[in-house]
């Protein structure tokens, strides 16, 4: 992969670093609400697919989402207004991290719910199918997911009806507090023949692999509309929630982390091609301004006003 | 008018739906070629094809997700549930996506889905295959619930909800499906959310829905004959409800007896009691009673379901007490 597409890759995935790590320090300063579950370790995923994708494609992502939103194009202000709550969050300030949403740019949504967007993707596979447009859907899911009904019943469905949809599998091999191999009898790979569907497996961590994979994958999916699986093995650095201790992971795992650190492999990969530390600073300089902006804005604005807690529940007031 | 039973209403709203707006497309579980369980698709495969037509496998939690995700993407789905007892496979999709998506994405979108399924008892079908759960959803906010008492209603109200924004759980009663009834020419939706004066009277109210319309018109008939003149109201609609009609209704009689098919105890009934007992505190001359089934899983055996399910004596009884 050439300098310059290594180098915007890059700069991709340290918006969502940078901005995952001024969400943890606000939510230490006790200034994010609710819960935060970071995927600090994980960016290289979404970064990779979402390099194939259009404002017409569709995605829908889990409790881990901060990645998968950014990585789509939503704007960043709003973003950080709605993690923090704000009125001018994407969301207005009632959904927060779990349920970012910009239905704009085909982003269905975060979830609270482990695995509940897989049957939305599915179905919004099957939608633009019908519209016949040669767009996609994609889902991301982890590994915990697996274990789930739904899942089972999507992979069928999707194999079945030849929907274009592409299962990225993000396995960090921790389904919450505990290890994948304490929760699953099975793996990805073998569900996906069971189903006959296209796997593909990747480094999550290395950019540009899941790049060059998931460009592969969705080509031919906008041809062929067949679903599509892509596992991307990857590293969960921080715990299941800002808060949690991870008592039950083992100190020396945690710290061997840094070492597939997929910023860290790509500036090595950037230094191969041909880059230099003054190139790496300049992007994270530009970053830097950009993630303190949108934290700025995000800080003074306004919080939702209390008389607004029945707008939106239904489009028409009944009566 | 043309003399339709409510099974046709059902799928004549389908067909005209699916023909008015090629975004409207129905998925399920055998209603495909075999025309679904109880034939509220039948003839809509070879009509529409099955671009439009979906006989799904045996998967409720998937086919309802699908559903929010197909609206998410500017379609409009028409889930069926073949028993309404299976909804509980459907439930995340519909409580934690479908009613939250407009209000937690901050009114972005919405989520034009409708899911259609009978409840009801009268077939020996037993405890799993005859439950009302239509209280479940009205709980929920974002949800609507609708339930036709007729097969005019069936077909306005599913038209009203296949064009409604929102997700709209239509909810049929299986032992309705045969009854026939007029459907007039004009074929127009009926607005949810407003109920229907089906037989007026100025001593007591029975507010109903559903099967239980039905039972409520023939206890009237029955008190007619001692010289009580008994309203009786069929909401059509369950959320919302239309409060403006029952307190209008309350202040002329006084009195007020709401009945379902449905387990009396927290239910509809309870909703409507609670709501009257402040807002129509004053009108009321006397207790305002539930009739519902008994707090027990809907039994299989004929004597026994036949015993469990309400029926017109029980609104009689109801109305006298509440009269005396």
């Amino acid at each position: 992969m050439k300098l310059d597409e290594l180098a915007r890759l890059h700069r991709q995935m340290l918006v969502i670093r940078r901005a995952e790590e001024r969400l943890k320090k606000l939510f230490a300063d006790g200034l994010v609400p609710g819960f935060l579950h970071l995927s600090i370790g994980q960016e290289a995923v979404p970064v990779g697919v979402s390099q194939a994708l259009t404002d017409n494609d569709t995605v829908s992502s889990n409790h881990r989402g901060h990645g998968h939103t950014l990585a789509k194009g939503v704007d960043l202000n709003g973003f950080f207004a709605e993690i923090l709550g704000k009125a001018t969050g994407l969301c207005k300030g009632r959904g927060g991290s779990m349920h970012v949403a910009d239905l704009s740019k085909g982003m269905l949504g975060a979830n609270g719910i482990v695995g509940a967007g897989l049957p939305i993707t599915t179905g919004s596979a099957l939608a633009l199918k019908m519209q016949g447009q040669g767009n996609i859907a994609v889902v991301y899911f982890g590994d915990g997911a697996l274990a789930e009904g739904v899942l089972h019943e999507c992979l069928n469905m999707a194999a079945l009806w030849k929907l274009p949809i592409l299962f990225v599998c993000e396995n960090n091999g921790w389904s919450e507090f505990s290890p994948t191999e304490r929760q699953l009898a099975t793996s990805l790979d073998k569900l996906a023949k069971a189903f006959s569907i296209k796997y593909s497996a990747v480094d999550g961590n290395v950019v540009a692999d899941v790049t060059t994979t998931a460009a592969r994958l969705v080509k031919t999916m906008r041809k062929t509309s067949a679903p599509a699986i892509l596992e991307c093995s990857t590293t969960r650095v921080r715990g299941h929630f800002e808060g949690d201790r991870q008592d039950y992971r083992d100190g020396d795992e945690i710290a061997a982390l840094s070492e597939r650190d997929p910023i860290r492999l790509n500036a090595a990969e950037m230094a191969k091609a041909g880059g230099t530390p003054e190139m790496l600073a300049e992007i994270a300089d530009s970053v830097d301004a950009e993630i303190e902006a949108a934290t700025e804005a995000a800080l003074e604005a306004p919080l939702p006003s209390s008389a607004d807690i029945l707008a939106d529940v239904y489009t028409k007031v009944a009566g | 008018m043309a003399e339709i039973r409510y099974i046709k209403a059902v799928n004549q709203a389908l067909a005209d739906a699916m023909e008015a707006d090629p975004t409207v497309f129905l998925i399920g579980e055998d209603i495909g070629a075999a025309g679904g369980s109880f034939k509220a698709t039948r003839d809509l495969l070879d009509k529409f094809g099955p671009e439009r037509v979906y006989d799904s496998p045996i998967s409720e939690a998937a086919i309802t997700g699908m559903a929010v995700g197909a609206a998410l993407t500017g379609m409009r789905p028409v889930v069926e549930i073949m028993f309404m007892d299976f909804t509980t496979l459907s439930m995340d999709m519909l409580v934690n996506q479908a009613a939250k998506a407009r209000s937690m994405f901050g009114g972005q979108g919405s989520v034009p889905m409708v899911l259609r399924t009978p409840h009801g008892g009268g077939l020996n079908a037993g405890p799993q295959h005859s439950q009302c759960l239509e209280a479940w959803f009205a709980h929920v906010p974002g949800l609507r619930v609708v339930c036709p008492s007729n097969p005019a209603d069936a077909y306005g109200l599913l038209r009203a909800a296949i064009d409604d924004p929102d997700p709209v759980i239509v909810v049929e009663n299986k032992a309705l499906y045969a009854m026939k009834g007029d459907l007039p020419d004009d074929r127009e939706p009926i607005e949810i959310g407003k109920g229907r004066i089906v037989r007026p009277g100025r001593d007591a109210t029975v507010v109903s829905y559903g099967a239980a319309v039905a039972m409520a018109q023939t206890a009237a008939e029955t008190m007619a004959e001692e010289g009580i003149e008994v309203e009786v109201i069929d909401l059509r609609s369950i959320q919302p409800w239309d409060e403006d009609l029952v307190l209008e209704s309350l202040t002329r009689t006084h009195n007020l007896v709401v009945a379902h098919e449905a387990v009396e105890a927290f239910g509809v009934g309870a909703e409507i009691v609670a709501r009257m007992a402040d807002i129509g505190f004053d009108q009321l001359d006397g207790p305002i009673l539930r009739v519902g089934a008994p707090f027990a899983p809907s039994p299989f055996g004929k004597t026994l379901e036949d015993a469990y399910r309400p029926d017109a004596s029980q609104i009689v009884a109801a109305l006298r007490r509440t009269l005396a």
